[in-house]
């Protein structure tokens, strides 16, 4: 099943709680790092660890670390990014369930390595029973002289807290979760300046996510180089991965990185296959935002090599021909599945989440939506297609964050990748509304 | 927005809550309070933000009211209408639709007789979808208050309502 760092201990009875995490070994990266290690000693150990954040973007945690401005006298912050809101990602909340004490631990850690003395977990607000769970085990890490004055009297002190959202998609964006965290709307920030220079009170400021502060423990523990070792070239180490849709066994796993897609859909160790014996149509490997792949591109890549699960390998054949690892939110989609009305539901998705802040993302998500809308219900016309594409190219690159491309582009891919099928909706607007096109026309590969 | 909740107060238990949340932040940054303090605030005062309500929280956090209504208006999780004694919320996005959440929509609509954002005729149940939960391997599934109830059926359902509708029954309002 390959190593496991962050749910080794995942099946211990208790785990949730202080005494059972503390006798399997948690704790350790902090007596470790507090006792021995200068923080300049953790941040160069996370840089050689190649640890890559885990929230999405896939920036090397070491190199935004070293970024970190740190004038004299200004306080800076820490905040976890806990906001999970990525349609098909969940697996912060697994682990923050069922394992609080690790990002306790990785978040004493990290916050010693970047000079914090203050740091904060930002959850989103439906995950309020989460919250409680990760509260309490704050206050056990408080009341066993793990957080406060004076650390294992080695003169550092941190308070650390959790604070909840209220049902946004955008604060996970890490400029809108300092406008949330300060009290106010979750509209993002235009950048420069980066929170490393300016980010909550104005202070300097790193977000990262609960996963990449998690994976820190596993680093100082075991060093750096240790969890190189692990993973296929610049992606290393594990990665949770929360897969859904038509699997038969859905769930959070976690993997060394490069295992093949093949084995991690298909094998019983893993997913398990697709559900009630169907046959794969199409993959989104990294959480909606990411373009989705025809079963012919799933476990092979265009060149006819074996995919596989790292930031390289379901990138592979870039635009045209791949995706991307993104958040880890791996949705399989079955034959009976209709792309059209899954393109609709994740542009209504980025309709109802744009902050309205830019207008190419405010008018142009809502626009893809109701065209999307039109041919999902036979009301389309070819023309629509191309418009589609249009509006894509309108909102691409034209706003404030990232939350435009990642409406636009899945779209872009859907078309690219299944024009048929949205072709097929206008042709035949009866038949779409009572049966699904199916997955013949990917039995012809690309080229 | 109805005023209808008049002169709201808490508990002196939940006001050292409250107080206890205004506290984990800095000296001046008591704002940063604001969201947590609304989910109390929802969950004390029937299950929504009137102005009292707001007006009540912009006043423990020295704030004007305006920047209660911004935040209030802005999230999607708080209520500014007065909802049923019970709000469903069921997760309409891309991974449960793949497992049939639009089915589950349905029946819901039929067996409590309303649409998505209407609420039943005796007053407990307010239907409304909601975006990605984070629960999409567990789904079909729906938030109720603080609870997430997933891989749901049609049996499930039932069996939730007829529970719900019990304890929203006997007890008076
Ligand atoms: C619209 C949008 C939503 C995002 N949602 C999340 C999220 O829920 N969780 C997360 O960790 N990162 C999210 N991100 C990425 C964050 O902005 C940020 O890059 C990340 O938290 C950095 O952490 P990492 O380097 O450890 O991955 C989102 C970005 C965008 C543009
Ligand atoms: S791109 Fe969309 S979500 Fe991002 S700031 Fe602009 S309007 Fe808001
Ligand atoms: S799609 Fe329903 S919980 Fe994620």
């Amino acid at each position: 099943m390959g190593r496991k760092l962050l749910l080794e201990h995942i099946n211990v009875p208790g785990i949730e709680s202080y005494d059972v995490y503390r006798k399997n070994g948690g704790y350790r990266a902090v007596e470790k790092a507090l006792k021995s290690m200068s923080p300049q000693n953790v941040v160069e150990e996370v840089q050689a660890s190649g640890l890559r954040g885990r929230g999405g973007a896939g920036f090397p945690t070491g190199m935004k670390w070293s970024f970190l401005a740190k004038p004299e006298g200004v306080p800076r912050y820490l905040l976890c990014n806990a906001d999970e809101s990525e349609p098909g990602t969940f697996k912060d909340r697994y682990l923050m369930e069922h394992i609080p004490h690790l990002l306790v631990e990785g978040m004493i850690v990290s916050s010693y390595a970047l000079g914090c003395n203050q740091s904060y977990i930002y959850i989103r607000g439906e995950y309020m029973w989460v919250l409680e769970i990760v509260e309490k085990a704050i206050a056990e890490a408080y009341a066993n002289g793990w957080l406060g004055k004076n650390i294992l009297g080695s003169g550092y002190d941190l308070d650390l807290a959790i604070a909840p959202g209220g049902g946004a998609y955008i604060c996970g964006e890490e400029t809108a979760l300092i406008e949330s965290l300060e009290g106010k709307r979750g509209n993002p920030r235009i950048k420069p300046p980066f929170p490393a220079v300016k980010g909550l009170w104005g202070c300097p400021t790193v977000v990262n996510n609960v996963e990449s502060i998690a994976a820190v423990v596993p680093i100082v523990n075991d060093g750096g180089a240790e969890y190189a070792k692990i993973g296929i070239g610049k992606s290393t180490g594990t990665k949770l991965i929360s897969a859904c849709g038509n699997l038969v066994k859905p769930g959070v796993y976690e993997i060394e990185l490069g295992m093949s897609v093949e084995e991690f859909i298909y094998s019983d160790e893993w997913c398990g296959g697709i559900a009630n014996g169907k046959k794969l149509k199409a993959c989104v490997p990294g959480g909606s935002s990411v373009p989705i792949l025809p079963a012919n591109l799933v476990t092979k890549t265009a060149e006819g090599t074996d995919r596989l699960m790292s930031y390289e390998g379901l990138s592979e054949g870039g635009f045209a021909t791949g995706s991307m690892l993104g958040s880890g939110g791996f949705i399989v989609f079955d034959e009976d599945q209709c792309i059209v009305r899954n393109t609709w539901n994740f542009s209504r998705f980025y309709a109802h989440e744009s902050c309205g802040q830019c207008s190419p993302c405010r008018e142009g998500t809502g626009w893809m939506e109701k065209v999307l809308h039109r041919l999902e219900y036979g009301h389309g016309n070819m023309r629509d297609i191309d418009l589609l594409e249009e509006i894509n190219k309108k909102i691409e690159g034209n706003t404030i964050c990232p939350l435009g491309d990642a409406a636009a582009w899945p779209v872009a891919a859907a078309i690219r990748h299944f024009r048929e099928e949205f072709e097929w909706h206008v042709t035949h607007p009866d038949e779409a509304q009572k049966r699904n096109f199916g997955i013949a026309s990917n039995h012809i590969p690309l080229v | 927005m109805s005023t209808e909740v008049t002169n709201p107060q808490f508990s002196p238990e939940k006001m050292a809550e409250v107080q206890r949340v205004i506290s984990l932040f800095p000296e001046g940054k008591q704002k940063s309070a604001l969201l947590r303090i609304l989910h109390i605030a929802e969950e004390e005062f029937g299950g929504w933000l009137s102005v009292p309500t707001m007006n009540y929280v912009a006043e423990i956090l020295g704030i004007q009211p305006v920047e209660v209504y911004e935040v209030a208006t802005f999230y999607t999780m708080f209520n500014i209408e007065k909802p049923g004694k019970v709000v469903l919320e069921v997760c309409r996005t891309g991974p449960c639709m793949l497992v049939g959440s639009d089915n589950i929509i349905d029946y819901i609509q039929q067996k409590l007789n309303i649409e998505v954002g209407g609420t039943s005729a005796d007053g407990i149940f307010t239907l409304k979808t909601a975006e990605c939960l984070g629960a999409c391997g567990y789904g079909p599934m729906l938030q109720c208050g603080k609870h997430y109830h997933e891989h749901l059926t049609p049996e499930k359902v039932d069996a939730l309502l007829e529970s719900l509708r019990n304890e929203h029954t006997t007890s008076s309002n």
